[in-house]
């Protein structure tokens, strides 16, 4: 029996050691925090079709209690040593591993919306993220202002650490769009007086159902979309806050009032890809992102035989997208391993 | 608003700021506006710090306003530059102290350069050797002049003999910070605390017992901005540019504005006469302006120092109300008298508030 020791236990990572404990394999899971799931546990509804997360999480965690693989939580890797065909690997718990193949699924970490200074999320009482506003959708959660109330005029910053020269990410981190567009209609359909508007530089709507929803966000939902990249935020005296923006369309500057500021962050490579990558000589791109032998056939291999990966260490992605790219990751190791 | 989160970025922004023995280069236009603030400057640091700063008096303008009004070209500003180093090199000082912003941004812009094309640089060097025989060192340091006084503020205030609070209240009195655009929106990182929360003045301000206003357009520009003034068809921008930041800052009810810039503090003090002629509206309590001081000007009413001999009778925008509040005493007969006691002769207009 081949022996596949997998990093990450997010989607990415319990989708192919699943998989790949049903191909016959003997799999282990190492975490570096104490539960499976990832980021996707923080998230409360999912695009295009407000799916909860729940759907997607509690099929995985049966997976994960199903299925006989080994799972190290609160460990990380410490080494890893080439020995002919297989590899040593050292935990941060000291256990010794031997391993056929090992599976990069580190996944991916939020942008710090520190970084933008100039919108003011940690100084500003009501600056949050979509993360933030994931979290006041769950049924604790409440979508209050200063004194209480229910913010009446409510801004989204699309490409907040993406496709942006001064925070260093040129690349498009894809779901913040159709995120946005998500949590905008969420909000109208909790708050229907509220009016809306989505700071956009343009909205990529790729996938199935994505440019739908964002008609149904414009007819139905009367959420208005402004082409333009917010310059600055500053806090009034009433705790609102004046927003900064060109809008581009119309050639003009734009300054506004809103009562609560939503930033679209985007995904970086994070802390636990750049480790990973670094234990195990495995070659990064320019966006920190894990470097994949080739963009079509070769997407789970990367630049190390024996060393895959699975999700988002690779590439900004979609759930939808990384379970797939899950699975066809689970299939090449098998086929390596067969080989 | 969250204190913390403004400390975040003020850490991630710190400089190494020279803490001795500086060559100082003055602005050419500081000296007209606020004809004493450069004089408490070398007054605070040589008898209050106990600091060498030497300044010599062949240095010339760094001719920056000419340089952002397209008269002076690169080259020859380059070289400038290069001769005032080269007084720095010859004085045997490598830690060079400014002024003025808009130097403080060229000095900072050209080294920039030179480190990013080292051919500009040995240009330069042959420019200045051709036209003056003189060689020169890039300095170890540039600080602005704000820049040493927050270095040193805690020192400042273990001489204070007033403290940034209302004396009959004892309340903090509100302060509204305005920093100089090329502090350290040109280089976040050669400025304290960066350029969307720069910490360089509000640092001074608490430190002397004052609370920081931060209000909606604190960062908008002060209405210098060269063209929208020196072109004297787009003063209508200047006026209304100041006109807005006073109206943000209106319902904070500020006690006082600093700043650290030559143009930021002529602006905000004289468009408030203007404004009060123009539409007699004033900003400030009780029907007076906003008092507009230098930073070394609000160092030295700190230490004490006799804000005529200051030269603060030149403010269009009455400073007394802040010396009130403060508690300070000042002799109102003498605010248009030289140092032997002759007058100077009252001012024509009468300033803003009175």
């Amino acid at each position: 029996m081949k022996h596949i020791v997998i990093i990450g236990s997010g989607i990415a990572g319990i989708e192919t050691a699943s998989a790949l404990t049903d191909a016959g394999h003997w799999v282990t899971v190492i975490e570096k925090d104490v539960h499976v799931g990832g980021k996707l546990n923080n998230w409360t509804y999912l695009f295009p079709d407000f799916t909860p997360a729940e759907e997607i999480t509690k099929p995985l965690f049966s997976k994960f209690q199903e299925k006989d693989f080994s799972f190290l939580p609160n460990t990380e890797i410490k080494t890893v040593i080439r020995n002919n065909k297989k590899f040593s690997i050292e935990t941060s718990g000291n256990q010794q591993l031997e391993a056929d193949a090992i599976v990069l699924a580190t996944g991916y970490e939020l942008f710090d919306a520190r970084r933008k200074e100039e919108y003011g999320y940690k100084i500003y009482d009501h600056v949050i993220t979509s993360f933030d506003l994931e979290q006041l959708f769950k049924p604790e959660g409440k979508l209050t202002v200063a004194f209480g109330k229910h913010p009446k005029r409510i801004a989204f910053v699309h490409c907040v650490g993406s496709r942006d020269e001064k925070s260093g990410n040129h690349y498009c981190s894809k779901v913040c769009c159709i995120t946005g567009v998500k949590q905008a209609i969420e909000l109208k359909k909790r708050l229907p007086e509220a009016e809306i508007f989505c700071f956009y530089i343009d909205l990529r709507m790729y996938d199935k159902h994505f440019e739908e929803l964002y008609r149904q966000a414009q007819e139905k939902y009367d959420i208005q979309f402004i082409r333009g990249r917010l310059s600055e935020a500053s806090e009034n005296i009433d705790k609102s806050l004046l927003i900064k923006a060109e809008d581009t369309l119309s050639g003009r500057p734009l300054k506004m009032n809103v009562d609560m500021l939503v930033l679209l962050v985007g995904m970086e490579a994070g802390e636990g890809t750049t480790n990973a990558a670094r234990t195990c000589g495995v070659s990064c791109e320019e966006s920190g992102f894990l470097k994949t032998q080739d963009s079509f056939l070769k997407s789970n291999f990367s630049d190390q035989e024996g060393i895959f990966l699975a999700g988002s260490c690779s590439a900004p992605m979609s759930v939808h997208d990384t379970i797939l790219h899950a699975r066809s990751a689970a299939q090449e190791v098998n086929d390596w391993l067969r080989k | 608003m969250k204190k913390e989160g403004k400390i975040q970025v003020w850490q991630d922004y710190q400089k190494e700021i020279a803490d001795d023995h500086y060559f100082y280069v003055r602005s050419c236009i500081r000296q007209n506006f606020f004809p004493g603030s450069e004089q408490t400057f070398l007054k605070i640091l040589r008898k209050e710090l106990n600091k060498d700063i030497y300044e010599n008096p062949h240095h010339t303008s760094c001719s920056g306003i000419g340089y952002h009004s397209d008269i002076v070209p690169f080259d020859t500003i380059q070289t400038i530059i290069a001769r005032q180093f080269a007084l720095m090199t010859e004085a045997g000082y490598k830690n060079l102290a400014v002024s003025c912003i808009t130097s403080f941004g060229i000095y900072n812009e050209i080294i920039e350069t030179w480190r990013e094309f080292p051919s500009e640089l040995e240009k330069v060097r042959n420019y200045l050797k051709k036209a003056t025989g003189r060689e020169f060192d890039i300095p170890q340091n540039v600080s602005h002049a704000s820049d040493i006084v927050y270095k040193f503020r805690e020192d400042i205030a273990d001489r204070k003999k007033f403290s940034l609070v209302n004396h009959c209240t004892g309340m903090p009195l509100k302060i509204v910070e305005h920093i100089g655009c090329h502090y350290s929106k040109m280089f976040p990182c050669k400025g304290v605390g960066g350029a969307e929360f720069p910490n360089v003045l509000a640092g001074m301000i608490e430190s002397w017992g004052g609370e920081v206003i931060d209000y909606p357009e604190r960062r908008h520009c002060c209405g210098f901005g060269f063209r929208q003034y020196l072109i004297m068809s787009n003063r209508g921008y200047s006026v209304s540019n100041s006109r807005k930041k006073f109206e943000s800052m209106e319902p904070y009810q500020p006690d006082a504005i600093v700043s650290n810039c030559p143009g930021c503090p002529m602006f905000l003090d004289r468009w408030q006469y203007v404004i009060q002629e123009m539409e007699n509206k004033t900003y400030g309590q009780n029907g007076q302006g906003i008092p507009v001081l230098t930073y070394e000007e609000l160092a030295g009413l700190v230490l004490g120092y006799n804000p005529w001999d200051m030269g603060m009778q030149m403010h269009q925008t009455n400073l007394e109300p802040l010396l009130d509040k403060m508690g300070i005493q000042y002799d109102p007969d003498l605010k248009y008298t030289r140092k032997d006691g002759k007058m100077i002769g009252n001012p024509m207009m009468v300033g803003c508030g009175w």
